[in-house]
């Protein structure tokens, strides 16, 4: 094969290659700048394009809060796999494309203040398939959410678990689901949020094991590939199997949310989705009799008086300085009660050109949960 | 390594020329066979008595996966295996041995309930994958698959897990997490059927005997990749020829294996089996990190793209599109 030599002249065809996407989901051509701002969402129809890790790690995080760990983590090729072509050549080819090492960026951020350990899967890299890098990444923001008591919180993206690491890739299913078993043992919340797609392995393990489950509207979620499903079963499947909409019917996933609303919706759950108080000798403070009539006493005077219940956490310093989950908040009310309904396709369109970087009402929101 | 197993493939005469391919494709079909015991009839060798207990406490019995408590030497155990039929009529009852949700949740009522007594529990798996049909998604399969291996790698018992035939995907998995993994000699283990591997990677299911040996399936794979511990020789042509010295060989390597993790604390063997997954997968870490997350743009960046000659250099708006002439979308006016 000849050898060939970068051209520095400008080349006649050039252009700018990601000017213009078309939706396949109503056809229509977006101009990209647009997407971009509307977080890749078809302003049309509502349609959910996929997100790379990085513009994901963008829309749900505090601006700059992001600091990305064991970014230097890399597949080596155990089997020696070779299909069409070898494996550590498909990766070097993924890596090119995307920039990133593997399908998995891992890191620690801030969520409207409050810290969050966050894995975030990129589908761009091989479908996002798990191998031992993903399910490396997986565990140890789980590890490192049990260590520094901090939620987890895993977006998924992924078509599972990756072939040409062969029954190793099979065995991060185990890896992941041992440490997420940890994190609960130890009363650390684990928010799972479910893009398009989640499917095989990644759906079979840590996707489907949130404390709560979030999805975005018609992802493709489930456990075998609707071809294997076609293949073996001679059977019609129903409408809208394995989108989010059909398991949040089915009752595995508690909210399916608009990207728009996402991180304001993340946001508000983690106000109760925060770990644990461990009392001094680390243990977690669970050891109370099952009706303590002072505490009780005290938490109906806090909500009778609401001057003197705890303040709202200060946040981005201090993780441990996370409020008790009983807090006297009347939580159950105000959660559901604070979060619109996913708005519909229509609404979308209504406003395309001045998208807020993030949502007035998730600016507000903190005020209005502590009345 | 093709060599031994040209040594133990029988089916072919010894001195034709068999590949590697060949003789991976044999043991999958060795793996597969129809004739080859399954846990009920392994244990029906090895235990002095069975009970088998049904239901998920939920949704119904799944014939697919049989539980229950056995006796082995003494030891009184709790066992949980697939269970493929011997028969076309069988079959369609156990559906194949390919189990529902509510087959994963049995096993993890009857795993829990070993716990709690103390009992140790011994697997069996042998399955071609758990069941891909609506009714499985309807009810969950993935979350039962995943609940199973959670609950696996914390219960404060030993756990033997044996491969005895198929171990595919996570229907296998989610049966299979142990403190020591045994696996009989033609067993298989593997991500995702041959099959489904050929037909993605190579699009073609034709190529599944490749996709067999590319994914080193086989019980000395798995040994050699330390998924599996320990594998059990099979009598003769395969388990199938002879079930009973199956029955009888793989006995005294259970009875050992639970004898040795009888003796270490509960402690201990939940978190040397933690230790033994948390090990598993082949990476490295790589000193210099590429830029992983694409930093935000700013406005210098932008003017920067705004005066690249090469931007503007004329061309086809829209690659591959035929509607370049068409105004632009919508929103853009």
């Amino acid at each position: 094969m000849p050898i060939k030599l970068p051209s520095f002249r400008p080349r006649k065809d050039a252009y700018p290659p990601d000017l213009w996407t078309k939706c396949p989901s109503c056809s229509e051509m977006l101009f990209n700048k647009q997407l971009d701002k509307a977080d890749r969402v078809c302003p049309t129809c509502g349609h959910h394009f996929r997100l790379s890790a990085g513009a994901r790690l963008e829309s749900l995080l505090d601006r700059d809060s992001f600091r990305e760990l064991d970014a230097g983590l890399q597949s080596l090729d155990p089997l020696g796999f070779v299909d069409q072509k070898p494996y550590p050549d498909r990766i070097a080819a993924a890596q090119l494309a995307t920039g990133l090492r593997d399908a998995a960026v891992r890191g620690v951020g801030t969520i409207e203040g409050r810290p969050v350990s966050i894995c975030v899967m990129d589908f761009g890299f091989m479908g996002g398939s798990m191998g031992a890098v993903v399910g490396e990444k997986v565990t140890r923001a789980a590890e490192q959410a049990l260590v520094a008591r901090m939620p987890l919180i895993v977006v998924s993206a992924s078509g599972g678990a990756r072939m040409q690491e062969g029954t190793l890739a099979l065995m991060q299913l185990a890896k992941t689901c041992a440490a997420l078993e940890r994190l609960r043992a130890a009363r650390v919340p684990y928010l799972s949020i479910m893009s398009d797609p989640t499917t095989g392995g990644v759906f079979a393990s840590y996707a489907v094991l949130g404390d709560v489950n979030l999805a975005e509207p018609n992802a493709l979620i489930g456990f075998a590939g609707a071809r294997v499903t076609a293949g073996t079963i001679a059977q019609e499947l129903p409408a809208g199997f394995q989108r989010a909409e059909f398991l949040y019917e089915h009752g595995f996933i508690d909210r399916v949310v608009h990207r728009r609303e996402l991180r304001h919706e993340v946001a508000l759950l983690l106000r109760y989705l925060a770990p644990a108080v461990l009392d001094t000798n680390g243990t977690t403070a669970e050891a109370r009799p099952a009706f303590d009539p002072i505490g009780f006493l005290s938490s109906l005077a806090e909500r009778v008086v609401p001057d003197l219940a705890p303040a709202e956490p200060p946040a981005p310093a201090e993780p441990m300085a996370a409020p008790e989950p009983a807090a006297p908040a009347e939580p159950a009310e105000s959660a559901t009660a604070a979060m619109p309904e996913p708005a519909t396709a229509r609404t979308d369109a209504g406003d395309p050109a001045e998208p807020e970087p993030e949502p007035v009402s998730a600016r507000r929101a903190p005020e209005a949960s502590d009345g | 390594m093709v060599d031994r197993l040209l040594g133990r493939n029988r089916e072919a005469p010894p001195d034709a020329p068999v590949d590697a391919r060949t003789a991976v494709w044999n043991r999958v079909q060795l793996a597969r066979n129809i004739r080859r015991p399954r846990t009920l009839e392994l244990l029906g060798g090895m235990a002095d008595e069975i009970i088998e207990l049904h239901g998920d406490r939920g949704f119904g019995d799944d014939a697919a996966i049989v539980a229950g408590f056995a006796r082995l030497d003494g030891h009184r155990i709790a066992f949980v295996g697939q269970q493929k039929g011997a028969d076309t009529e069988e079959n369609i009852r156990r559906n194949f041995g390919m189990p529902h949700p509510e087959g994963y949740r049995k096993a993890m009522r009857v795993m829990e309930l070993a716990e709690r007594l103390g009992l140790p529990i011994v697997t069996f798996v042998d399955v071609p994958g758990a069941h891909p049909g609506p009714e499985s998604e309807e009810r969950g399969i993935a979350d039962a698959i995943a609940r199973s291996v959670g609950l696996m790698s914390r219960l404060r018992t030993p756990i033997v897990a044996v491969i005895t035939g198929e171990g595919g995907s996570g229907g296998a998995l989610a049966i299979a997490v142990g403190d020591v993994v045994i696996a009989l000699e033609n067993a298989v283990y593997s991500v995702i059927s041959p099959e489904g591997c050929a037909s993605i990677l190579w699009r073609t299911a034709d190529e599944a005997a490749t996709a067999a040996l590319a994914m080193r399936m086989t019980a000395d794979d798995q040994l050699a990749l330390g998924v599996v511990d320990i594998v059990v020789p099979e009598p003769g042509e395969g388990a199938h020829a002879d079930p009973e010295e199956m029955a009888r060989r793989l006995r005294p390597v259970i009875v050992g294996e639970l004898e040795r993790l009888g003796r270490m604390t509960p402690d201990e063997l939940v978190d040397a089996r933690y230790r033994r997954y948390r090990v598993l997968g082949a990476y490295t870490e790589v000193a210099a990190p590429a830029a992983a997350v694409p930093p935000t743009r700013g406005l210098g960046d932008r003017l920067r793209e705004l005066l690249d000659p090469t931007r503007w250099s004329g061309g086809n708006p829209i690659p591959g599109s035929s509607r370049r002439d068409e105004p632009p979308a919508r929103e853009e006016v």
